[in-house]
């Protein structure tokens, strides 16, 4: 099937925010905090402008509470009194010119009494810089599986290590932008996003108002990867005040460098690992703790690191886990979702561990996985029994088959052993990702779609879930045209509109595809429950349009909502139980090549074997793993965000570099397909999975091909040379 | 914003003695790179060079390659004759950002935008190129050795513009030149080195690693000693370190560190000796 809106999107006929032209439009701007905590003393305006020209909104115009609505409402959508971070939104400016807007942005100095601050997550706080609780805690979350303490006494080796990963970038192609207008009554804000329904919520709360006084529309969103979860709240919020007071529509476009610079990351972390190992390799004992730094205001870190602990032990089975997590505060910009949300930074800590272990042992580092991957049967560090029936030795020995692991090993000694400067290796990482929100939260999100059949005989899908480049749209398409045995262009994608939509909740988690496609399997089948019968074909249509001779101007709606699999429960308190109803499984391999000359790393070969269900359509599945292999590739090697004062200096792509396509080989893209009873057609999340296993993988290689034992990334050249002591 | 569009050189060299605030765009692939965020902070008046057919030509005479002032780096790219004998030329040419900048980038744009990480100022260096600087006053030939003071310090009067780039033929035995930067492509440069070696001349320049491109004299004698077996034999990348040290100084900013700037010429120099046999 041809991708719905790729003509659109190759001819550039799709609308981005940017593109879309609004009479009487006027244009918004932020102006934000230069110092990272204290006190607001005093905003002056310079004299030079005229004023009188601009709209300026500051807290004091929020109708409701001044709080962007997410876990803890602890965000300000302004800044009233203080400031927590560089950045920080203080005011908001309208002008119906842009060039006027950027001359008075410069023009208002906001004076601020600096208080102490705290950059380093890794550090406790000294006492003048709690600003959360009495310990700067947003988050504790703790796994306890068996007796990790008498295990560790009793194994043969305790092996232990510390990784960091660094924080990253979206680089979504489109920068965040919406426009705020006021229609009849409603505050109507639309624009790039992932979670309509987030920002409705956020609308609804900040701006005191019911239901249907406001509405979310998405307009055509270029990327998100996690970056469009969280912060298009806050943006939307700007955009609703600004139109507010301005009576007219209001359109802020950040551009790179204030995107950049104002939005959030991927959170940093810091893994602790202690294994307890016997000497022929079995894991007897995990203890584990993960840190992660959540920045200013509590955003999404929660559930990040919820994600973060429950992957932190890895695709083993092991009887005594213990995992410690917290995520704390920091007065840097606030990190927030981004592909993999948790899972790469935990994933990555395990996946090298692991082959320090076996390196410890002078054991093969396939061999100590094989002897350690959960099977059918066994319990991953929540208690949750899988038996899902994947094979996942297989999916190990298919990575180091198709990697010629073992032949390639034996050339790379011999070519290691002869060049100058010059040398090789494969690395591997097994890993797994949990699909669809963690714990009780699918039951929670309690989502809804429609599968509408219209009085032409077509079919609409209704739901909340965006196309925001990975395929939704066409993949929700399939999955219907499939089901009713009806063609593609029969079926109708509505807009999302939250007046026209139900919540089918937010296009994260990886959940769209599994969750939110299964919804409409589901509402095929209510469609034609109605219509009297399982038709399909020209029989459905047939029947569809007898329905509609017989109820003139009805609409025929079929709804349903969200039901927990059988069997999946959660204990929140204690972290036990079903985390998610099902996983993907994956081995990837990296054949790198260092350079001893400029300890850059060159990836030579990819190969990335999954399992992810059945898997809806092989071109945009692919898509989904290539691209996330080489988001994995950039925070692996060259994405580093570089913090002065909480505040990323390298905040445009001049300085920030992403990988291009000389840096990237063919991404070798491998499916086995188990279907999930409960996914569409059997299948489970794939998009976040392939960030998971790149990085763990090519530092893996690249310790194998220089001896020297890497523990963090981004691994810049600079940082490698650090690590191999060379300088 | 006021665009001055000369028809002729005279032109040009007139409405910038009239108005010492203009300025010259040639590709203007570094001038709006920032734009238009960076507007308000720049002179609003710009020199547009590109309709000055003066300036197009690039040619050669008995003794040297001339790149008129509006050679882009695409022109090198494909022209087989400065391949074969100014190969540096062209592997830089080929390392300028992607396609899109080597089309409209010049030579001389990357020579008076005067960026220490500029990668078509180590070459010419390497191959002793001139600058040659024309106003209303007449021209004035400047080796591009003596060309930059400081940081963005030029010998260039704002009323001069530079109209040609002069490289003198010589018979090379040896040419290359390294960029390693972040990412393989459409990357800024960490640190670069061009050399050649004519006879028993070495030269070699270096980018990214001091307040401007420059010369390395020391290693350049270092370098001839080595290969005219009157030096020691190079045993490790630190026997290069002093003359490294004492020709450039390199910092940490925010796209590499001044440790590995050095380590990596150090590294890079070595294994192309060795390579090299030297
Ligand atoms: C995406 C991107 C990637 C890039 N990658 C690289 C790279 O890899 N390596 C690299 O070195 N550079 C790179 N650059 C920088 C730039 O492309 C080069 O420096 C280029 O050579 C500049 O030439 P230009 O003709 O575009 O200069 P312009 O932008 O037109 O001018 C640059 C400066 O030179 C002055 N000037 C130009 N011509 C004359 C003249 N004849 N007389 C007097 N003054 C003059 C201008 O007034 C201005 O100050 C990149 C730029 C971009 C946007």
């Amino acid at each position: 099937m041809k991708r719905r809106e790729a003509i659109d999107k190759l001819t550039g006929r799709e609308a981005y925010i940017d593109d879309i032209a609004i009479a009487g439009v006027w244009w918004g701007c932020t102006v934000r905090s230069a110092v990272p905590r204290g006190r607001i003393r005093d905003i002056r305006f310079g004299a030079e402008i005229d004023w009188s020209e601009f709209v300026v909104v500051d807290h004091r115009d929020l109708p409701g509470p001044n709080q962007v609505a997410m876990i803890e409402n602890d965000q300000p959508v302004l800044a009233s009194d203080r400031v927590r971070h560089i950045h920080e939104a203080v005011l908001l400016l309208a002008h119906p010119d842009r060039d006027r807007l950027r001359e008075a942005r410069r023009a208002i100095h906001i004076e601020i009494d600096e208080e102490p601050a705290i950059f380093d997550y890794r550090v406790p706080p000294p006492a003048d810089t709690v600003q959360h609780g009495g310990d700067n805690v947003f988050k504790r979350v703790r796994i306890d599986k068996g007796d990790v303490d008498a295990a560790l006494v009793a194994a043969d080796h305790v092996v232990e290590g510390v990784y960091e990963t660094g924080a990253q970038e979206h680089v979504y192609l489109e920068n965040q932008g919406m426009v705020g207008y006021v229609e009849d009554g409603v505050v109507t804000v639309k624009g790039s996003m992932q979670c309509p329904y987030y920002i409705h919520a956020a609308l609804r709360h900040a701006l005191a108002r019911a239901d249907n006084e406001v509405r979310v529309i998405q307009a055509a969103t270029g990327g998100g990867f996690g970056g469009k979860e969280d912060y298009p709240s806050v943006l939307a919020l700007h955009a609703a005040l600004l139109a507010l007071k301005a009576e007219r529509p209001v359109k802020i476009l950040y551009d790179r460098d204030e995107d950049m610079a104002a939005t959030t990351k991927r959170h940093p972390a810091r893994v602790r690992h202690r294994t307890g190992v016997t000497s022929q390799g079995r894991i007897v004992a995990q203890d584990i703790e993960v840190l992660l730094d959540g920045g200013a205001y509590v955003t999404l870190s929660p559930v990040v690191l919820s994600r973060g602990v429950i992957h932190a032990s890895g695709p083993y089975h092991c009887d005594n886990v213990r995992v410690e997590g917290r995520a704390v505060l920091t007065n840097a910009v606030p990190f927030g979702a981004f592909r993999g949300f948790g899972a790469p930074q935990t994933i990555f800590a395990c996946e090298r561990h692991m082959d320090v272990i076996a390196d410890e042992l002078g054991m093969c580092p396939l061999g100590l996985r094989r002897k350690n991957l959960i099977q059918d049967g066994q319990s991953t560090s929540t208690g949750q029994v899988i038996r899902d029936g994947t094979d996942r030795i297989e999916i190990l020995d298919r990575a180091v088959r198709d990697a010629e692991f073992h032949q390639r090993e034996a050339a790379d000694r011999a070519f290691n052993s002869t060049h100058p400067y010059l040398r090789r290796a494969t690395g591997i990482a097994t890993f797994y990702h949990g699909a669809g929100f963690t714990g009780a939260g699918e039951t929670y999100l309690d989502s809804r779609a429609q599968v509408v059949g219209l009085a032409t005989g077509e079919v609409e899908i209704r739901t909340a879930n965006v196309e925001m480049g990975q395929g939704a749209l066409t993949t929700f398409v399939k999955i219907v045209a499939e089901k009713l045995a009806v063609e593609p262009d029969r079926i109708r994608v509505a807009e999302v509109d939250t007046f026209h939509v139900p919540n089918s909740g937010p296009t994260v988690a990886s959940r769209t595809s599994m969750i939110v496609g299964r919804l409409l399997e589901r509402g095929c089948d209510a469609l034609c429950a109605t219509l009297g019968g399982d038709w399909t074909g020209d029989k459905f249509e047939r029947e569809l349009l007898r329905w509609h001779a017989e109820h003139p101007g009805q609409e025929l709606i079929a709804e349903v909502r969200y039901e927990p699999p059988p069997g999946v429960e959660w204990d929140d308190e204690r972290y036990e139980g079903s985390a998610y109803g099902t996983f993907a499984w994956a081995t990837y391999a990296a054949h790198v090549e260092v350079d001893l000359r400029t300890f850059g790393v060159r990836l030579l070969d990819f190969v990335a074997v999954q399992d992810v269900g059945t898997v809806l359509d092989e071109v945009l599945a692919a898509g989904q793993v290539q691209g996330g292999v080489v988001q994995g590739v950039g925070w692996a090697l060259m994405e580093e965000c570089q913090f002065v004062d909480g505040a990323m200096a390298n905040h445009n792509l001049t300085n920030y570099s992403i990988p291009s396509s000389d840096d990237v080989p063919p991404v070798r893209v491998v499916f086995y397909e188990t279907p999930y009873a409960h996914g569409a057609q059997g299948a489970k999340g794939i998009g976040e999975l392939p960030m998971d296993g790149a990085a763990p993988a090519i530092v893996n290689a690249v310790a194998r091909a220089t001896g020297a034992r890497p523990a963090v990334v981004p691994l810049t050249p600079e940082v490698l040379m650090r690590v191999m002591g060379s300088a | 914003m006021t665009i001055l569009l000369p028809g002729t050189l005279t032109d040009a060299y007139r409405m910038l003695s009239d108005d010492p605030d203009v300025t010259p765009v040639a590709g203007g692939t570094d001038l709006f790179a920032h734009w238009p965020e960076n507007r308000v902070k720049q002179s609003t008046t710009y020199l547009d060079l590109s309709g000055l057919a003066e300036l197009r030509s690039m040619r050669w005479t008995k003794s040297e390659l001339v790149l008129g002032a509006l050679t882009t780096y695409w022109d090198v790219v494909t022209d087989a004759r400065v391949a074969a004998e100014f190969p540096n030329l062209v592997t830089a040419a080929r390392q300028v950002g992607a396609v899109q900048i080597q089309a409209r980038g010049t030579w001389a744009g990357n020579i008076v935008n005067a960026s220490p990480a500029a990668d078509g100022v180590p070459v010419l260096l390497a191959y002793d190129a001139t600058v040659r600087l024309g106003s209303r006053d007449g021209v004035e030939d400047i080796p591009l050795d003596e060309f930059y003071l400081d940081y963005k310090k030029m010998r260039r009067r704002p009323d001069q513009l530079v109209t040609e780039i002069r490289i003198p033929r010589r018979t090379y035995q040896r040419a290359w030149f390294e960029k390693v930067g972040p990412r393989k492509s459409q990357a800024i440069t960490k640190v670069g080195v061009a050399v050649t070696v004519a006879g028993e001349t070495w030269r070699i320049a270096a980018n990214s690693v001091a307040p401007t491109v420059c010369r390395c004299p020391a290693l350049e004698r270092y370098c001839a000693a080595v290969a005219g077996a009157k030096g020691q034999p190079l045993t490790s990348p630190s026997d290069l370190l002093p003359a490294i040290r004492s020709d450039v100084s390199p910092i940490d900013d925010i796209r590499s560190t001044a440790e590995y700037r050095e380590q990596v010429l150090a590294r890079i120099l070595f294994h192309a000796l060795n390579d090299a046999g030297v």
